[in-house]
């Protein structure tokens, strides 16, 4: 008689007790499972915000009669716009925001004041980087409001006719680079360094716990071999994958999503092998870590959450806090989404993204260098 | 030093942790020669190997490799000498042709090619050369093992129990090649649990704990053990090996399918241990002590036991 086993709890109980004292050993696995409520916690609750207030805006200033003043002060107060520099010409303006080093651009024009008591509706220009729908909507939307309420308190004595009109100014504003607020302009291009962050780093975070694991290090080592060498040749037919990665997601880009591309795509080619070596480099730094091929997908996921969230690739980079921010700046990956942004949506020329480049160097040779001493030569 | 030495090395000692692997170990062995390295699971054999072909660096001790310094010249000693471990460690998503190709790289061979098929034909595998290692069953894996650490020529080889897990006709001709190599020049290393294996090496080391106690020719360690065996035969051996079993001189009782081998260091002790049974129904004759007889008795020494060379 094929009896069928019944359900035994001894038995079953032997399983989860084995589990548990295989889960206590590694303790890799234990800290991450920990680790990951955590940090996904304080990213979600503190560090991310859909409706980013106190953007960077430069303001071009060319009339300061007082209802100027009263305009400028009102912006500023509406929480959305925080003035940080000043500019003094049209094209200033453009490079500052092409640079990405604010969000807007408010013009106001010469004889503004007399104009605004004339009843001439005079024009404020206000020039956006739209890249992100998502982080200039609320702004751009609360703007009027606010100038119309600020104004308003003006508009009393002689000036009290203008209270009636539909609104004392002429409020423009201009989405650049994204004129039609397409979700897809921002996030298609900005998935060419997210996949490259998840499948670079993974890739060699693999390559040499599995060496390790499969008892092929000891046989490496045996053999005269350098620490650079086996490293190098663990990453350049990485960098082969990463570019035929990049190849197809600008074909998709174009073909399927429409997606502008208004620089120049060598340029965008040639700074990117240093954004993948840097992700290639920090797989081999977790690879020299982690103990067993789980833990270094383990690391490189651990990698990826942030650079996931914090890079302002899901959420609107200036709408973190000042901490999430600055840990988002130390990732390669912040620094390449602006790159690619900048590249297709804006045009940006090399000097444009040489600001964003150096940081992506420096972690590049941070992590190859720890990569080759962290790599031991021998067993011990 | 003795330019004859492949292997020269002295107080050779490695710690891990509180743990001494391997403690004050010397060994010479001649170029040419086939040096058996004995002993149980865990006594260091695997970690003195390893500090002789540069994968661990020794915490004290000197010596030469091939008159290479063992701790200075550890990159040197590593393109002379050919170390196969004891776990596969070939690619098994690599075919036989490119694993071997993947070596040859590695030494900068001239002549890559050539040195490949010659490697391939040798193996007996030329019909097989694009299969993949993974697929290979454990005496092939062995082979083509061998002839990776080999391919670049070397003039000392490090093997580490190379045929754990191999049919006893795939063992003789690993055996039969070894000795071949061994008349042209080569000079072995090679770790084993197999006594037929150990009887066929020009010189034995045999390592407890760390410590070399036996080092020399098969029968010199035989000799030096001064173990005396008595075989019996007869009816309810196991019954009578129970009784056997504890008796002052008798220090193993093994089973030898219809016979049990008796032994003790001291030869009077022995005999009169045994001479209450030397009665109808039971056959009693002098044999020669076996190694592994030697090897079991060298097993029980108690740690420290006094070295002798």
């Amino acid at each position: 008689m094929n009896a069928r086993y019944e359900f035994s709890f001894e038995r079953f109980r032997a399983m989860v007790v084995k589990e548990f004292i295989q889960m206590r050993r590694d303790r890799v696995t234990l800290a991450i499972m920990i680790g990951i409520p955590l940090i996904q916690m304080i990213i979600f609750g503190f560090a991310i915000n859909s409706d980013p207030k106190h953007l960077p805006a430069a303001l071009l200033q060319a009339d300061y009669g007082p209802q100027a003043r009263s305009l400028v002060q009102a912006i500023q107060n509406s929480g959305y716009l925080n003035f940080v520099m000043k500019v003094h010409s049209e094209k200033q303006g453009r490079d500052v925001l092409a640079r990405n080093r604010v969000q807007f651009v408010v013009t106001i024009p010469e004889n503004f004041s007399r104009d605004f008591v004339r009843g001439d509706r005079p024009a404020i220009l206000v020039e956006a980087d739209a890249t992100d729908p998502a982080a200039t909507g609320n702004a751009l939307g609360s703007l009027a409001g606010s100038i119309n309420s600020a104004l308003g308190h003006d508009l009393t004595g002689p000036l009290a006719f203008l209270a009636r009109s539909e609104s004392p100014v002429d409020l423009r504003i201009h989405p650049l680079y994204n004129p039609e607020a397409i979700t897809q302009y921002n996030i298609v291009p900005g998935l060419m360094g997210v996949v490259l962050t998840m499948t670079m780093v993974m890739i060699t975070g693999l390559a040499i716990t599995r060496e390790r694991e499969r008892g092929t290090m000891e046989n490496l080592l045996s053999m005269p071999t350098r620490p650079f060498e086996v490293l190098l040749g663990k990453i350049v037919p990485y960098i082969l994958v990463g570019y035929v990665q990049i190849g197809l997601i600008l074909v998709v880009s174009r073909l399927l999503f429409r997606v502008p591309m208004v620089g120049s795509l060598s340029l965008l080619l040639a700074v990117a092998i240093i954004f993948i070596v840097a992700n290639l480099a920090m797989g081999i730094t977790f690879s020299t870590v982690a103990q067993n091929q789980l833990q270094a997908v383990q690391m490189a996921f651990f990698f990826f959450l942030p650079s996931l969230l914090l890079s302002g690739f899901m959420f609107p980079f200036r709408g973190m806090p000042r901490w999430a921010q600055a840990i988002g700046e130390l990732l390669p990956l912040t620094h390449f989404l602006r790159i690619v942004r900048g590249i297709l949506l804006k045009g940006n020329g090399f000097e444009d993204v040489a600001v964003d480049l150096w940081p992506i160097v420096l972690f590049a040779a941070l992590a190859v260098a720890l990569g080759v001493k962290r790599y031991r030569r021998t067993l011990d | 030093m003795n330019d004859d030495c492949a292997i020269d090395v002295r107080g050779m000692t490695k710690r891990f942790g509180g743990l001494t692997a391997v403690d004050r170990i010397d060994l010479q062995v001649r170029a040419g020669q086939i040096c058996g390295f004995l002993g149980p699971n865990g006594s260091g054999k695997t970690t003195f190997i390893r500090m002789l072909c540069g994968l661990l660096r020794p915490d004290s001790g000197s010596g030469t490799c091939l008159g290479l310094d063992v701790v200075t010249q550890s990159a040197a000693i590593k393109r002379q000498v050919g170390y196969m471990t004891q776990r596969f460690s070939f690619y098994d998503d690599l075919s036989i042709a490119e694993n071997l190709d993947f070596v040859a790289r590695m030494y900068c061979m001239q002549n890559r090619r050539a040195a490949v098929d010659e490697s391939i034909e040798r193996l007996g595998l030329t019909g097989r050369r694009n299969q993949l290692a993974g697929e290979l069953s454990g005496g092939w894996k062995q082979r083509l093992a061998l002839a990776a650490c080999m391919i670049h020529k070397p003039r000392l080889l490090l093997l580490d129990e190379p045929t754990a897990g191999v049919d006893p006709r795939a063992r003789r001709e690993f055996w039969e090649e070894i000795h071949r190599l061994a008349a042209e020049g080569l000079t072995f290393l090679i770790a084993t649990h197999y006594m037929d294996e150990a009887e066929r090496c020009h010189r034995l080391a045999f390592i407890l704990s760390g410590i070399l106690l036996v080092h020399g020719s098969p029968a010199e360690v035989i000799g030096r053990s001064g173990l005396t065996t008595w075989a019996v035969a007869g009816p309810d051996l196991a019954g009578l090996a129970g009784q056997l079993q504890g008796r002052p001189g008798i220090e193993q009782v093994v089973a030898f399918g219809t016979t049990l081998h008796v032994s003790g260091a001291d030869a009077g002790a022995l005999e009169q241990a045994i001479a209450s049974f030397r009665a109808a129904p039971y056959e009693w004759h002098r044999t020669a002590s076996g190694l592994e007889d030697v090897f079991i008795q060298l097993m029980e020494t108690p740690n420290g036991g006094t070295p002798c060379s």
